[in-house]
């Protein structure tokens, strides 16, 4: 028996494909397909098919799964509630598959299981345990591949907290990790706050990431701070935490780089329209201004980026950090 | 003395203003949110905040500069973000200079001591519980009244032989219900202004089509924000039931669910079995209720943005099939137009009658 998983490379791929792809692996006789990486077609397909108000990530997750459904036997789209007993999710990912199964037609099965770590310890191993019960798997053989997938996951997260980024951990998994010898160390050093699906996809980022480089930036990502750091940031100042855990995130890893001070310039990239990120944003905002040595900016993107706009913007920001810096050393 | 301040949402300004003055506080009343309102709120807000945010912070700006120096508001524990505009408003507040006390009303049920917390700062009359208790009873009776008012001016409206009559007596029966004080008043306030909208002239051969509203509260709730949609569709000949009140809410997220909120969720829970914070399942539970009832359509209400909304617009067009009714969508901003609004409730309640007139076509 050979059955085909569909795993659309969206959102939360960026995050726990590797867990998943492990998991399902160990299962055996399960084949995982991915829909791989962001094209122009992709991304027409999401914005044809997708409510209009929807944000530009959500719209990509349907072109994903329109470019899979015909390939696979079932979909994965799990309904990933909440993962650390604190914080949960943006709504739209709650209502994700209910989204995807009332919208399109002609899809394969779907695999929604809900993963909700506030109903107790267990609850995300028995997540798994249903997932396993669609392909025939025992208990055990779940467990197994659980505790296997777990490795993956704390490895991938290890690799990131070292310093590389994510395509780069995503690749680097099953090899040694080595020390990265540059040949020429970059000489400013951004943060790029913002959520991984929309920062990690270099077509609908624009290639942020590669300008930087180009520019010669180097980027460190929320992902690459170790959470306890992030932790211990609290609730940064408010009577409440942010409810998203990436937004969550996000924010903490803003307090931190401004608190730390040793990023040159910071950006955030947000999607527009994206509900979270207007509050989330404001909080950065208005922390920046408590740190007016570091300037910060906000990039907005949508289907309709143009490329040469990103590119410009990037540029003046970075010329005007640099130009900063030496008048400052000078 | 401490001037307290707090959100408005339709009618019910009233009622709160009675409580907080007999606890022995003194009340900036916020006005009508009108176009400085959303000027002042959209020039501070963050851009792809929602509609609510945007016109609540142009409110506390307003009553800002009236002197209000507290403001009372409600929280919420996620994942809508409405939960933590509080947090946010008061940090816009500060940049701007505004040193403003912000007094969070959590969910009780999950949070009972700041419930108990709250009361006690508001309490400047040193009042009793029992004298508290006695006094919250009074104001909720008197949302409830106003509540039933509005309820009944939706069903007259579309009947009344000369046009904004009952909008007339509706407006005077407001004044009847925020004169009134003690318990009997406001029961022989709301009877009276029940038996007077009820004398209003009607047609009883008119052909009423029957809308049900649903959508996110605030935008359902103040009638500035969503452009007097109930008087536009009841001049139009349309009976409107909307399927939020303030009292209704309060009672199912305050303590414990009501019968009514449970028959919603399992409505919604063929599409979607999970809260999403706000009222997006509410949307789709309701408008699978109103087509059971019979109604001719449903119109859902959301502001730009708002997530729970866009999930419910998502799934809605299914809904809509399977339960053959109709539904549209208004995205409410501070650039929607009344005419636009207006041109299009005029489509959909054409479309609406002559689908009535043959059914055998759809």
């Amino acid at each position: 028996m050979n059955v085909k998983v569909g795993i659309p490379s969206a959102l939360l791929y960026f995050l726990y494909f590797p867990m998943w792809q492990t998991f399902f692996k160990e299962l055996g006789g399960v084949q995982v397909i991915t829909s791989g990486k962001t094209t122009k077609e992709i991304l027409d397909d999401g914005v044809r098919e997708a409510t209009a108000d929807a944000c530009v990530p959500v719209k990509l997750f349907y072109g994903h799964v329109l470019a899979l459904k015909d390939r696979v036997d079932y979909l994965f789209i799990p309904r990933v509630v909440c993962l650390n007993c604190k914080t949960v999710y943006c709504p739209k990912f709650l209502g994700l598959p209910d989204m995807i199964r009332h919208s399109l037609a002609g899809l394969p099965p779907i695999i929604d299981t809900r993963m909700d770590s506030r109903q107790g310890y267990i609850s995300i191993l028995k997540a798994y345990c249903e997932i396993g019960r669609y392909f025939n798997a025992g208990r055990k053989t779940v467990w197994k591949a659980c505790w296997k997938a777990r490795h993956v996951l704390k490895r991938f997260n290890n690799l990131m907290q070292k310093g590389l980024s994510l395509p780069e951990a995503m690749a680097g998994l099953h090899k040694p990790y080595q020390e990265e010898s540059r040949a020429t160390e970059p000489s400013l050093l951004f943060a790029v706050l913002g959520y991984p699906y929309a920062i990690y996809d270099s077509f609908i980022s624009a290639g942020l990431l590669e300008k930087l480089r180009h520019l010669g930036v180097r980027v460190i990502t929320t992902e690459n701070f170790h959470p306890r750091l992030l932790a211990r940031q609290k609730n940064c100042n408010l009577s409440k935490r942010l409810f998203w855990t990436l937004s969550d995130l996000a924010l903490k890893a803003a307090h931190l780089v401004f608190k730390q001070g040793q990023v040159d310039g910071v950006i955030h990239l947000t999607a527009f329209g994206c509900g979270p990120d207007s509050v989330l944003n404001k909080f950065i905002e208005l922390e920046a201004k408590n740190h007016r040595h570091i300037p910060f900016m906000t990039l907005t993107i949508d289907e309709h980026s143009g490329e040469a706009g990103i590119t410009t913007r990037l540029e003046a920001f970075v010329d005007m950090v640099r130009r900063r810096k030496e008048a400052v050393h000078a | 003395m401490p001037k307290i301040t707090f959100p408005r949402m339709g009618e019910s300004y009233r009622a709160f203003k009675m409580l907080l003055n007999d606890m022995g506080n003194e009340v900036v009343v916020p006005s009508r949110p009108g176009k400085h309102t959303l000027n002042l709120g959209v020039k501070y807000a963050p851009e792809f905040a929602c509609f609510p945010l945007k016109i609540l912070l142009g409110t506390y700006l307003e009553t800002a500069q009236a002197g209000a120096d507290t403001i009372i508001t409600t929280g919420g524990v996620g994942p809508c973000r409405a939960g933590l505009y509080a947090q946010l408003h008061h940090k816009i507040l500060q940049d701007l200079g505004y040193e403003m006390k912000m007094i969070v009303f959590e969910p009780p049920r999950l949070h009972p001591l700041n419930f108990i917390h709250n009361i006690r700062a508001l309490n400047k009359a040193r009042l009793s519980i029992r004298s508290i208790i006695a006094h919250i009873k009074r104001a909720w009776r008197k949302v409830k009244a106003l509540d039933n008012v509005e309820k009944l001016s939706h069903v007259i409206r579309p009947r009344e032989i000369t046009r904004r009559s009952t909008t007339r007596v509706y407006r005077q029966a407001l004044n009847w219900i925020d004169e009134a004080y003690t318990i009997n008043q406001i029961e022989e306030a709301e009877a009276s202004a029940l038996t007077a909208l009820n004398k209003i002239p009607q047609d009883p051969t008119r052909e009423v089509l029957k809308v049900g509203i649903v959508g996110e509260i605030y935008v359902l709730l103040e009638p500035a924000s969503n452009l007097e949609i109930e008087e536009t569709l009841g001049n139009l000949g349309v009976e409107v039931e909307r399927s939020m009140f303030l009292t209704g809410w309060t009672r199912d997220n305050a303590w414990k669910e009501t019968t009514e909120g449970i028959t919603v969720k399992d409505a919604a829970a063929p599409y979607i079995p999970e809260l999403l914070g706000g009222h997006g399942r509410d949307s789709i539970g309701n408008t699978v209720l109103y087509a059971r009832r019979g109604f001719d359509g449903v119109i859902q209400l959301a502001p730009f943005t708002c997530i729970p909304e866009i999930v419910a617009r998502t799934i809605l067009p299914r809904v809509s099939r399977e339960h053959n009714i109709p539904f549209l969508t208004f995205f409410l901003d501070e650039q929607t137009g009344k005419a636009g609004m207006t041109t299009r409730l005029e489509a959909f309640v054409d479309l609406l009658r002559r689908r009535k007139q043959i059914p055998q076509i759809i």
